[in-house]
Parts: C-alpha cells; structure tokens; sequence
C-alpha cells in the first residue's frame, strides 16, 4: 500500500485546517450557504434530503486495516453506526453534523485519508481494478498509475473549475472490473511489441443522461508520457468543453460533439507542446510509488489447496461461497476472497461498523492487513491462504457477510434513490430489496448465473443501470415512481449500453417483470450462455413477449 | 474594488478605458482586444504601460505576436465554476512567455486565490479592503504542491527526487 510522505500528511492536515475556517465562516453566517456550496462540494460534502452527507475517497479502492477500523468508529461516533460503500470505491457518511465535520476529517488524515475530490466539477478520486496486483491476467499493478494521477489531480491548479466533474479509470488486466470505458478518460495498461509499457487511452465514456462507450484516442502511450497526455485531455476539455447546460458538459459530449477524429488531433497538438517538458514525472517518482505495491511476501503453504478441497467437500454452504465468492490468485495456495454487501434483503453497499471492524481483523490475521472495495460496492479480502478460507467464512457467517450471491442477480448495484438523494424521482433500496427477498433461494440464482442488475432511481444513473444486463431506471411520472428496463448493457472488456425493452413499470409491478425476464431467459438460453449471452443471441423479442404478450 | 497583488493590498495604478473613451497620455491603461487590435501602433507607441483584456473565450495564442509588447493582461472572472482562466494564464505565462502582470479580474474569490496563483496571476480584483485583507491567509493556507504549473514550484515528485531540495515546514523551494 502506498504510505504517505511528510508531503503527503502536510497536505491533508493543512487541508483539515482550511476546511475548519470554512466551515467556521459558515457558522458564523460570513458565508451563505451558496456561498458554502462550492467550497464544500470540494471537500466531498453534499446536501442531501435530510442532512449533509460526506463522502470519504478510498483511491481506487484499496483501504488497509487500520483505516477500515477508523472508518467504523468515525460511523459510531459521528454517525448512525454505519456508511456506505460507492459505485466510485468511496464511503459515504449519511447523517453528520455539519459543526463535526472538521474533527472527523481530522481524523481520517490521521489515518492518511481525506475527502478531497469527491466532489465537485473537477478531477475525481481515480479508481482501478478491485484485483489489482492479485490478478493473474495482469500486465502491471495499475495502483501505482492510480497513486501517481491522484497526487498529480490533487488540488489541480489549472482543473479544479472544470465544466463538470471528471472520472479516470485504470485496469491494468484484460477482463475489466473497473468498468474504465464508461469513465471520462479510461486507461488500460498493455506492452507493445518491444515490451514498453503503455496505455491504450479512452475518452469521453459515461453513463448519466447520455451514456456513451469511450471511444480510443491513443492506442499506446507510453507510461512516461502519462501525465503530459492526462493535461493535454484536460486542457483541451477546460477551454472549450460546454459550459452552457450542465446536461451537455461532460467531455462526452464535447467527444462527440468535435468528433473522435478532431478531438484526438486538438489533443496530440497539445500534447506536442507539452510533452518530455517539466510537467511530466521526474525519473525516480515511478520507482519510488511502484515500490509501495509490490506484493507481500507468501507464504509457501503446504498443500493448502488441499486442505481446502478437504473443507469444500466437508461443508456444503461453505462449497458454495466458494464457487461464487472466491477468485483465483496469482501466487500459488492463495486466493481472493469477495465479501458480499449483498444479505437478502439488504441494503447494497452498507455496512455496519461492527461488520467494518470484522472484515478489518480478518484483513489483519489473514490478508497482510489489505482490503479493496469493488465498484459492484462489495469488499475484498485479497490475500487469503486457501487452507485459511474457511477460517475467514466461519467469521463472515457470525457477521452475516457470507451471502454466496457475488455476480449473481440478488448482487445488485443500487444508487441511494429518494430514501436519501435529493435527485431522485424514485426509490431504489427498497426496490432492490424486494427484488432481491424474490430471489431469496440461492440454488435458483445459482442456476441462473452470472446476471448483473443495476438500478438507478433517476436519470443521472448512479446505479450505472445502462450497463446493466438488466438495468432499471426510477422515472417520475405525474408523481408517481415508474421503472424503465433496459437489457443487454454491460460494464465490462465487452462494454455495452442496455437498450430499452419498453413501456416502463409501476414500483409493484417491477419485480414480476424481473421475473419474467430472468424465466424468458432460462427457457431459451443454450448451454453455458449467461443472460447477457443469450440477449446478445437472440436479441429483445422473446423477452418483449414474455413481458407484454404478442399483441 | 480593492487590489491585491504580490500577495499585498495594493493602490491600482491602472485604468481600463472603454472602447470609446480617449487613452489618456498618461498612466497604465487597460484596453479591450480589439482596440489593441485597431489601434496597436499608437498604443504600443504612447509613454506610458498598456494592458489588454482577454476574455476567456479567446485563445491566448492570439496575443502571442503582442506579448512582449504588453505590461499587463487581465482577465476577467464571471463566476466562480468558469474555469476556462486557469488555461488562459498557464499558456500565457508557460508557453508564450509573458513577464508582465496578469491580472484576475471580476468575481474573484478568497478559495480561488492560491489556485489563481499557481496559474500564473499575480494580481487580483477583491470585492472589500477588509475582505481583502483577511482573504490575504488564503494564499499560505496549504503550504505543498503536486504539480509543475506557471508558479514554477517545485511539484511534490520533484522535490523527493532532487534530494538537495530538502523538504521544510511545508514549503518547497
């Protein structure tokens, strides 16, 4: 894990200090709540329905076991006892009070955490690979370009104001978990045929309004020229990207708008400007970031794999989490172990602060003290002896994080929707629920495979539901809440956006048509084929039928 | 409206001068591009400092011929999420090698300030001499950098790779 520097604390306390006089302003009544907003929004602090929410950066989803803990008792002490993990590998605070906000920020820098860049129309907190540095179809631990773009996009003098938010995405493996062609700039780490390191970059991905696959504007740039190529994207986006509707600001639309073909030419002519000049990183900062993420040092189980097969064969359920929840390693006799935020009946994404102290001592005795978030809002231990599995199941099972159902229909995203977002039109988390109690029986879902659910409960698609095989919308009709349904989408290597099937449901009606299409699917699909397979085979008209009949 | 520059309050020697107004003889002189455009010979050749206001919607590529020429170039701030001026001082300052002031003018905020900075401002529009006075902190409230900008600090990577620049109370070279 990357371990901050002196430069790198002296940053987010001083950054602590800021905020603390802001928000003093504002108590004070020296700034107006308008005049509050964009100094919050830059310190991940929203208003939402019933209070302010803040929203913790976890850069790119790697968290060790101390601050796992810290987060759990910042959710006692200044919350209601839990929080939420994001689509984006964030953490979100539903119910802090405005005047504790600065002591909490100030405890999270005490574990090198802040809350800088979730928010606001500038450069996000970045985010990669869930497996990184685990996988075994890896090029290069995509961390180190993930730690190496957040201290470059770290209070960006030039992007703070861009026209609208900004997310970079960064998978180093040829499956991509981290969903990088919806991102404003994707980046997927490859070699060329002389064995140099790059990136092919894409640009102008999305989901909201109007989501949209990025397309490649670089098939390979070398990993020197990162941060020269990253400026130039932006700069040509800050100076003539769309300031005039928030709808039509993202750089997506300035893509498509310019065209691939000019837009990549107005960027490689900035580019030639800028290139091999100060602003790219110094020889050595690579080496010295690189070195915080090599692996941790196994141990050379014996027959761990062994062992464990002895344990899947004693015990039926633990078999199960197994199949569904366990990944393979790179290093022999290990394994990553997901952690479901997915109980039937739950809410996706939450987590307890006794459940976040669990998982943070697993982590210690058993996964070199290392955690990940997925942006499926589950968690990962990623470093488990195979032979250990079952040591770390039996305690997930006394916390209720065992739920065997990783990629399976009840493993949903969900946005917050109206229980707590102050843009929704409908509800989400209650919906996921239903759905989720109607697939209840494991052995079915298990039968039903791979199957990716995403709801959002507005147009802005938190709940990334274009690039669900499945994926609902919430739309507000005359003040009632009706569901869109989208099929064929995905987030992944194969990224597609879902198409609408047809005229939208009424909340009671949604579930049965979940239903109804997971059984349209089941009758036709060939052997192997995911629901996502036989919607790519035989396109939407047998589940348009099964949904609204032959008339 | 007050004036900071250098990180000081100071009196603002300038006059922007509206498209139909004469320049006067003497004192600094902010005109808009256009009447630069017009009438560059004869401003260029009064003696006295000349500026020009350039909005953001204009490349800054366009003074590039003019640059040396101008002791001033303002640029104006309408709203605080506009951030198209960042570029324009950068490109000013970094690629066509302006020396003179730049100036942010309009709605410019204390939380701007330091950001304004690193791009390459120096002096600033501020709504109030006390607010003024007080926005002055703003300037020194994080002390370390990541990145190269016009400032020409030394950006966080650098400062670790070049060992001889120690690393002292959260300032960096």
């Amino acid at each position: 894990m990357y371990i901050y520097d002196e430069i790198d604390q002296t940053l987010v306390d001083q950054r602590v200090n800021q905020f603390r006089d802001q928000v003093r302003r504002r108590i004070s009544g020296e700034l107006s709540e308008d005049e509050f907003k964009p100094l919050r929004l830059m310190n991940g602090v929203y208003l939402q329905l019933h209070a302010y929410m803040l929203r913790v950066a976890i850069p790119y989803g790697t968290l060790s076991a101390e601050q796992l803990r810290k987060l759990a008792w910042i959710a006692r002490k200044y919350d209601r006892g839990y929080g939420h993990f994001t689509t984006r590998q964030n953490f979100q605070y539903n119910w802090p009070k405005l005047e504790d906000l600065p002591d909490l920020l100030a405890e999270l820098a005490s574990v090198q955490m802040h809350a800088l860049q979730t928010s606001g129309n500038c450069i996000r907190n970045v985010t990669a690979d869930q497996y990184a540095g685990v996988a075994a179809d890896e090029v290069v631990d995509p961390r180190i370009y993930a730690e190496l773009i957040r201290q470059w996009s770290t209070l960006h003098p030039e992007f703070s104001f861009l026209p609208r938010k900004f997310k970079i995405a960064v998978t180093g493996a040829t499956a991509d978990r981290a969903a990088v062609k919806v991102h404003d700039i994707g980046l997927v780490a490859k070699r060329d045929a002389n064995g140099e390191l790059g990136f092919e970059v894409t640009v102008g991905g999305g989901l909201g309004r109007t989501p949209m696959v990025g397309p490649t504007i670089r098939d390979f740039l070398p990993e020197k020229h990162l941060l020269s190529y990253l400026e130039a994207v932006l700069r040509v986006y800050n100076q003539i990207g769309r300031r005039d509707n928030m709808y039509k600001a993202r750089i997506k639309i300035l893509v498509h708008e310019t065209g691939v073909e000019t837009f990549t030419e107005m960027v490689e002519r900035e580019w030639t400007e800028i290139r091999d000049t100060a602003v790219e990183l110094p020889a050595g900062e690579r080496t010295r970031v690189a070195g915080f993420f090599n692996p941790p040092v196994y141990d050379k189980a014996k027959d761990a794999a062994g062992t464990l097969r002895k344990h899947v064969g004693e015990d039926k359920a633990f078999a199960h989490w197994v199949d569904t929840n366990v990944a393979a390693h790179k290093a022999e006799g290990y394994a990553i172990a997901n952690i479901s935020l997915k109980p039937i009946g739950g809410v996706p994404g939450d987590a307890t602060a006794e459940q976040m102290d669990a998982v943070a001592a697993l982590a210690e005795r058993f996964s070199f003290s290392e955690i990940r978030i997925t942006h499926e809002q589950n968690l990962v231990l990623p470093h488990v002896r195979q032979d250990e599995l079952y040591a770390v199941w039996q305690t997930l099972k006394s916390y209720d994080l065992h739920t065997p159902n990783l990629g399976l229909v009840s493993d949903m995203i969900a946005c917050p929707g109206m229980d707590y977002c102050a843009l929704a039109n409908a509800r989400s988390i209650p919906l996921a629920q239903e759905i989720s109690e109607r697939f209840d029986d494991l052995d079915r879902q298990y039968d039903i495979g791979e199957l990716k659910l995403k709801i959002s409960g507005c147009i802005n698609a938190c709940g990334h539901h274009h690039v669900g095989h499945i994926g609902i919308l919430g739309v507000d009709r005359k003040g009632e809440e009706y569901y869109q349904i989208t099929l064929g989408g995905s987030g992944a290597e194969d990224a597609s956006l879902g198409e609408i099937v047809g005229p939208a449901f009424p909340y009671d009606k949604v579930v049965d048509a979940v239903e109804t299409l997971v059984d349209a699917y089941l009758d036709i699909r060939a052997d192997g084929e995911r629901f996502l397979d036989t919607y790519r085979r035989v396109g939407a008209d047998p589940f348009k039928e099964a949904l609204y009949g032959t008339d | 409206m007050a004036l900071i520059k250098n990180r000081e309050l100071t009196e603002d020697s300038w006059q922007k001068v509206g498209d139909d107004t004469p320049v006067p003889a003497e004192g600094g002189a902010i005109v808009s591009l256009e009447r630069w455009t017009a009438e560059r010979m004869a401003l260029a050749g009064r003696n006295a400092p000349i500026g020009v206001l350039l909005d953001v919607d204009t490349p800054p590529g366009n003074l590039a011929e003019d640059i040396d020429r101008l002791d001033l170039i303002a640029v104006p701030f309408v709203h605080f999420k506009d951030g198209r001026g960042y570029s324009t001082a950068r490109l000013l300052r970094e690629r066509h090698g302006f020396t003179g002031e730049l100036r942010a003018i309009g709605n410019v905020l204390r939380d701007q300030l330091a950001f304004l900075e690193r791009c390459g401002f120096d002096s600033f529009e501020y709504e109030g001499r006390t607010a003024a006075l007080d926005a002055l902190k703003a300037f020194d409230e994080i002390g370390v950098v990541f990145q190269t900008a016009a400032d020409r600090r030394q950006s966080a990577a650098a400062v670790r790779n070049h060992p001889s620049r120690a690393f002292v109370n959260g300032t960096s070279g």
